[in-house]
């Protein structure tokens, strides 16, 4: 089996599901002839031609809005938006419609698109160039937010995030493009949305992460005897997986790199202090991005959760 | 070396019904008499509805209401252009152009109480529910478009908004993705003069809406909006271009709100009544009635019996409404994802 990377896992599941349904479109800034910033789209506009694989003016309201106008008319939309930072503009679409034209027309329209977008630091790029703003999206009923953590779990991810009849939010983070290879069988497979994934069991703590920072919790547990569950899609979140776990171990360690204050952390520990509270033995451990404005490469690798940070916090737990 | 000028726009206004009910025979679309007066009799059902829909919500028995009244030439004309098959997507202000694409009037009259199921719409009438975010419906009506290209069928999008919506970011990114991929799209811009209490001079100071249009690489025309010939003869010549793969045409129709923004406006406050006054004898519908009686199409029966037919009609939307069982509240949960949460399902069980 081939080992790849996250780039060439995306751009096969892509390529994949193109070949399986004429209705699966691509539309963004540079994806056509440059292939994209990041390559993800290299190579398609060969394979589907400029009518599947539209390179767009700048513009990423109308982006997300026309790949809402696209679903509605029946096609499989895949916008990208260049960066996580260059989202906003497209918010007002996503949220005041994407999420909404189910309820609002009780079931008559739906909106099934993907926006895939880069997210999160240590690429030591420009300003804006590293949000992991991924609770915003989390915030909205009718949107599912979706973050791979490896090129495996990208592609499958992907496919069930393209076949899904809801829109979501998939999240690359970029540091992991081309950081990491893996075997990605070819053809069909897909991981169901709304599954958060167990990647080593454990009985002392639970650990929860998504995306890169899965790496550096993976980093940090040396002896420790954690469950580590990568979340995978964060909305619709898999509650029942992760109170299992906390219910079994008793301590909780969330890990995210998105500022500290109403970051996704807040969530799961609110659920967890809901409906776990007294199988807890220690207080729930959040390691998050501090809550500064993200800084530039030269900083960001003291607001990004370090190894050692995340060692401290299990540290903490495991004292109770 | 000397300037040259590489580029010039010149924006054609189009008039063919005047005031008095004269038209201007060169240019009058060929309509049979019974589609003018099909035309006539949606004017007159369009604003007794409206009216209706005013009286209800004063019995608190509707909710925030926007009126059309003024508009009616501008949503009837263009509308009655389209086919079935054609997609609309409105803004909050087109019941006119429901009406005409024979929407099920009690179901407007079901959303304007509250209650989504009114716009859901019957299958086979793909008019898009009522947007309330000014402008944000016209990157939905550039990406159907981008899907009736794609698919290669020969249909039009119709994006409806006002001279306030022009404003919008969204207006802009559309437009341009418009004229880009040249797309079977047809704006149509109801310059009403007013969003809410800004008047259309402080919403651009370009002479024109029309003129816009030629920035984005294609056609803008300006239309007497109370002319219902006119926005007809300018929205069918769009779609057919549209249908034919000639790109996307903009239209704006010059008319006037002369009720206030919604039910919760009072226009009193920042509007003269003398311009509201003027516009009264503008009226679309007083200028096509006058046309038909010069055409002996017109007489005080058939009026009485258009007048009693729309209020029957309306009488039994009403009626049909009122009847509909309020919504469950499990429907706000049935219809958020196509499957419910595991969340959800626990709080459901609280709704």
């Amino acid at each position: 089996m081939p080992k790849l990377t996250m780039v060439q896992a995306i751009n096969l599941a892509l390529k994949e599901e193109m070949r399986r349904d004429k209705n699966v479109v691509l539309l963004g800034e540079d994806v056509g002839k440059d292939g994209g910033v990041f390559r993800i789209t290299e190579g398609l506009i060969d394979e589907f031609g400029a009518e599947r694989v539209m390179d767009t003016p700048l513009a990423e309201s109308v982006i997300a809005g026309s790949a809402i106008g696209m679903a509605l008319y029946g096609l499989k939309p895949v916008a990208e938006i260049q960066f996580m930072g260059f989202i906003y503009p497209a918010f007002d679409q996503i949220f005041s419609h994407a999420s909404r034209i189910r309820s609002r027309s009780r079931g008559r329209f739906t909106c099934p698109m993907v926006v895939r977008a880069p997210y999160g630091a240590g690429i030591k790029a420009p300003e804006l160039h590293s949000e992991s703003t991924e609770a915003f999206f989390c915030h909205m009923p009718g949107i599912k937010v979706v973050v791979p953590s490896s090129p495996y779990n990208a592609k499958g991810l992907l496919i069930s995030s393209i076949r899904d009849p809801d829109p979501v939010i998939f999240l690359e983070a970029s540091r992991l493009y081309r950081s990491i290879k893996e075997e990605v069988p070819e053809g069909e497979y897909s991981i169901p949305l709304g599954k958060a994934r167990i990647v080593q069991e454990g009985k002392a703590v639970t650990i929860l992460a998504w995306g890169a920072m899965l790496h550096r919790t993976l980093q940090a547990i040396e002896d420790v005897d954690a469950e580590v569950i990568d979340l995978m899609t964060l909305s619709p979140l898999d509650e029942e997986t992760i109170l299992k776990s906390v219910k079994k171990t008793g301590r909780v360690v969330i890990v995210h790199e998105a500022a500290k204050t109403c970051g996704f952390g807040a969530e799961l520990s609110a659920t967890i202090a809901e409906d776990a509270m007294l199988h807890l033995k220690a207080p729930i451990m959040r390691v998050a991005g501090f809550d500064v404005v993200m800084p530039l490469p030269k900083l960001e690798d003291f607001y990004i959760p370090t190894v050692a940070r995340i060692k401290k916090a299990i540290e903490e737990a495991m004292k109770y | 070396m000397p300037e040259k000028i590489i580029e010039s726009c010149n924006i054609k206004r189009l008039e063919i019904l005047d005031e008095k009910g004269n038209i201007d025979e060169s240019l009058m679309p060929p309509l049979s008499d019974e589609q003018i007066k099909k035309m006539y009799e949606l004017l007159v059902l369009s604003r007794a509805f409206d009216r209706r829909a005013l009286n209800l919500q004063r019995e608190g028995r509707l909710g925030t209401y926007a009126s059309i009244l003024g508009q009616e030439a501008s949503q009837i004309g263009s509308a009655f252009a389209l086919e079935k098959s054609d997609w609309i997507f409105p803004s909050f202000r087109e019941m006119g152009v429901y009406i005409t694409m024979g929407y099920p009037l009690h179901m407007m009259y079901q959303y304007w109480s509250g209650d989504e199921r009114g716009v859901k719409g019957p299958d086979g009438l793909n008019i898009f529910p009522v947007c309330v975010p000014v402008g944000t419906q016209i990157p939905h009506a550039v990406g159907a478009a981008m899907g009736v290209k794609y698919k290669k069928d020969k249909k039009a999008v119709i994006a409806y908004f006002g001279d306030g919506g022009t404003s919008e970011g969204d207006f802009h990114e559309g437009m341009n993705f418009a004229g880009v991929f040249k797309l079977p799209v047809v704006f149509i811009c109801q310059n009403n003069h007013w969003a809410i209490s800004v008047p259309r001079e402080k919403q651009t100071a370009s002479k024109t809406f029309a003129q816009k249009a030629f920035a984005y690489g294609f056609e803008g025309l300006q239309v007497d909006g109370n002319d219902i010939f006119a926005v007809y003869r300018a929205t069918k010549a769009a779609v057919d271009r549209a249908k034919n793969g000639d790109g996307p045409t903009f239209i704006e129709c010059v008319t006037y709100r002369m009720s206030d923004h919604t039910t919760s406006d009072d226009a009193l406050r920042y509007r003269p009544k003398e311009e509201v006054e003027a516009w009264k004898a503008k009226d679309p519908i007083l200028r096509l009635k006058l046309f038909l009686e010069k055409k002996g199409l017109w007489n005080e029966k058939y009026q009485k019996e258009i007048d009693e037919k729309s209020k029957a009609v309306i009488d039994e939307a009403v009626k049909m409404e009122e009847k509909i069982e309020r919504p469950s509240p499990k429907d706000m949960f049935e219809f958020t994802y196509e499957k419910m949460t595991q969340r959800q399902m626990r709080q459901i069980k609280d709704a």
